[in-house]
């Protein structure tokens, strides 16, 4: 497999002194949907600033397919996309303005760059406000305005700083099925998030970073097979006013018709409905009480404390 | 990248720059032409006429050149200032960043996008000045010469100040306290050949006098300075400020972390 991205010893030292990257290593594979997760401040964006050439790195090297972006710096770019956090388009600019133009910088001609920018444009439903000015887009166009800019020259690796962050659920769905639909296309995926649904939904593989140093990378299956404990929710079909006993597990009833039980992972599930089935308590529906990414995520920063 | 994308990519930004002071044109093209438009009838007509020949011209023929050097020199400094600090302050030049676009195709777009406007305005002026009186050009490479080679100057100098700008009222200290009293002192509106001995040595240092005097030579045909000497000066600062700038470009100042 070629490698879409391959970060060695990377470091970075602000002005200020302030070491937010303690010499990460890292390879994201072609084709992969790679999630970079981390807290605030642990690092990821400065990584993946450094990656799209917008921070100057300490030390290190990035390649983006095989071009290093301190020898072969713009090839490395026209492989590359990226999707900001903040918006940092002109918000007095025309919506198909900015993406033609983003085009131009990419050296795409006119002509073809009015044509990939009502491809894109039209495929992340924004077409019908193309004429308008950026600024009086919602936030949720804002975003998918990033995204066809990002697009619009083609880039083997699109990198996202949280993309879904202030768009609501619906809409971020749509993303979500947008994003597996160019992966699947072969676009490689690069995703910094809050949201660990989100994480856990899309991406194949995960590096978690915390204090500018990776502290975990992984499949995703492979990390969530660490998690050896769940909480699952049962929502009941009448009130209790005492807690049942199930043998073997720890339950919590947290209202009258709400059970907390902790299953391990060896445990199964079968045992709780049969005890509760016997002392006459039916479950009217049941979810996870947590994330399961979020208490992996948790468990590990804490760890790194 | 290979030469036609190159051109795609300087020529994207050229029309971006364009498209910008041409869209904001009440704010960029019309105050120059009512400022210059007063210049002409007040200093030209209403005391110009009281004042005689100035270098052996009308007073109104002699300070039309200058007005005009003084709208290109002011208008292609604000345009990159303004337009790159804004880029700046909003984040959008990360647009640039991200693509393969080299750091010299950036400045030339911004550079030629100063020139567009300053260049734009002095023609405004020009044509606005054949209504106070005739103009004749005795020299039209000369006259050409300058003002594109003034242009380019004043572009650069816009880059960098906005290149070191933080907040917008570090783009208007140049403008108000260098700039504009340099232009004014710049034989604009006088022959230094009016002041004291010691005050026409001390105005001799000030590069605007050059080109506003080899402007004026172009038209007119009549300079305080050695014209060959002001185009070399010029390409010097050209020379000067233009690996300045992409030096400062290199190394990411104000704009990477």
């Amino acid at each position: 497999m070629t490698s879409a991205l391959k970060i060695e010893n990377l470091r970075k030292t602000y002005g200020n002194g302030f070491e937010a990257l303690k010499g990460i290593s890292l390879e994201v594979e072609e084709g992969d949907f790679f999630a970079l997760l981390g807290p605030n401040g642990a690092g990821k964006s400065t990584t993946l600033g450094i990656v799209s050439s917008l921070v100057n790195k300490s030390d290190g090297s990035v390649s983006v397919f095989g071009h290093s972006i301190d020898k072969d710096l713009a090839r490395a770019k026209l492989s590359l996309g990226v999707v900001p956090q903040e918006f940092n388009f002109n918000p007095f600019e025309k919506v198909v303005d900015i993406v033609v133009t983003q085009a131009g910088y990419y050296g795409i001609p006119a002509r073809r760059a009015q044509e990939r920018a009502e491809f894109y444009l039209k495929k992340l439903g924004l077409w019908d406000k193309r004429n308008e000015r950026a600024r009086m887009l919602s936030g949720g166009m804002k975003r998918r305005l990033m995204i066809a800019r990002a697009l619009v020259h083609d880039p083997k690796v699109l990198i996202l700083d949280e993309p879904t962050a202030g768009v609501d659920i619906e809409l971020r769905r749509s993303m979500w099925e947008f994003l597996r639909e160019i992966n699947a296309a072969g676009t490689t995926i690069i995703l910094t998030t809050h949201y660990l649904e989100e994480a856990e939904s899309l991406c194949r593989n995960i590096a978690i970073i915390d204090h500018g140093q990776i502290i975990q990378n992984s499949s995703m299956k492979a990390l969530l097979a660490k998690l050896n404990m769940e909480t699952f929710i049962l929502d009941l079909d009448g009130d209790l006013e005492t807690v049942p006993e199930i043998e073997g597990y720890q339950v919590n009833l947290t209202d009258s018709h709400t059970l907390e039980v902790e299953v391990q992972k060896s445990q199964g599930l079968n045992a709780v409905f049969s005890q509760l089935s016997e002392q006459g308590v039916a479950v009217a529906s049941m979810r996870n009480k947590a994330n399961r990414l979020e208490e992996l995520f948790v468990s590990l920063v804490d760890k790194n404390l | 990248m290979h030469s036609q994308l190159l051109f795609t990519a300087f020529w994207t930004i050229v029309v971006k720059e364009v498209r910008r002071f041409t869209r904001i044109w009440p704010q960029t093209l019309l105050p120059p032409a009512i400022t210059m438009t007063l210049y002409f009838i007040i200093f030209g007509n209403l005391i110009g006429s009281r004042i005689g020949e100035m270098g052996g011209f009308d007073y109104m023929e002699y300070i039309v050149p200058g007005l005009i050097m003084m709208s290109v020199i002011t208008n292609s400094y604000g345009n990159v200032v303004s337009s790159f600090f804004g880029t700046k302050f909003q984040h959008n030049i990360e647009e640039l960043l991200v693509a393969p676009v080299p750091n010299w195709i950036i400045l030339s777009g911004y550079v030629i996008g100063g020139m567009a406007r300053g260049l734009a305005v002095g023609l405004i002026v020009t044509v606005l000045s054949m209504f106070f009186t005739d103009l004749q050009i005795h020299h039209l490479g000369v006259t050409v010469g300058i003002v594109l080679l003034t242009s380019i100057v004043f572009a650069l100098g816009g880059f960098i100040n906005a290149v070191f700008a933080t907040t917008f009222d570090d783009i208007s200290i140049i403008p108000t306290f260098v700039l504009t009293p340099l232009t004014y002192l710049g034989g604009v509106f006088y022959s230094i050949e009016l002041l004291p001995e010691f005050w026409q040595g001390v105005s001799q240092l000030n590069p605007i006098l050059y080109m506003v005097n080899t402007f004026r030579y172009g038209i007119l045909g009549v300079s305080d300075i050695n014209v060959g000497f002001a185009f070399t000066m010029i390409l010097v600062f050209i020379v000067v400020l233009a690996g300045f700038s992409l030096h400062l470009l290199n190394i990411g100042k104000g704009i990477r972390n």
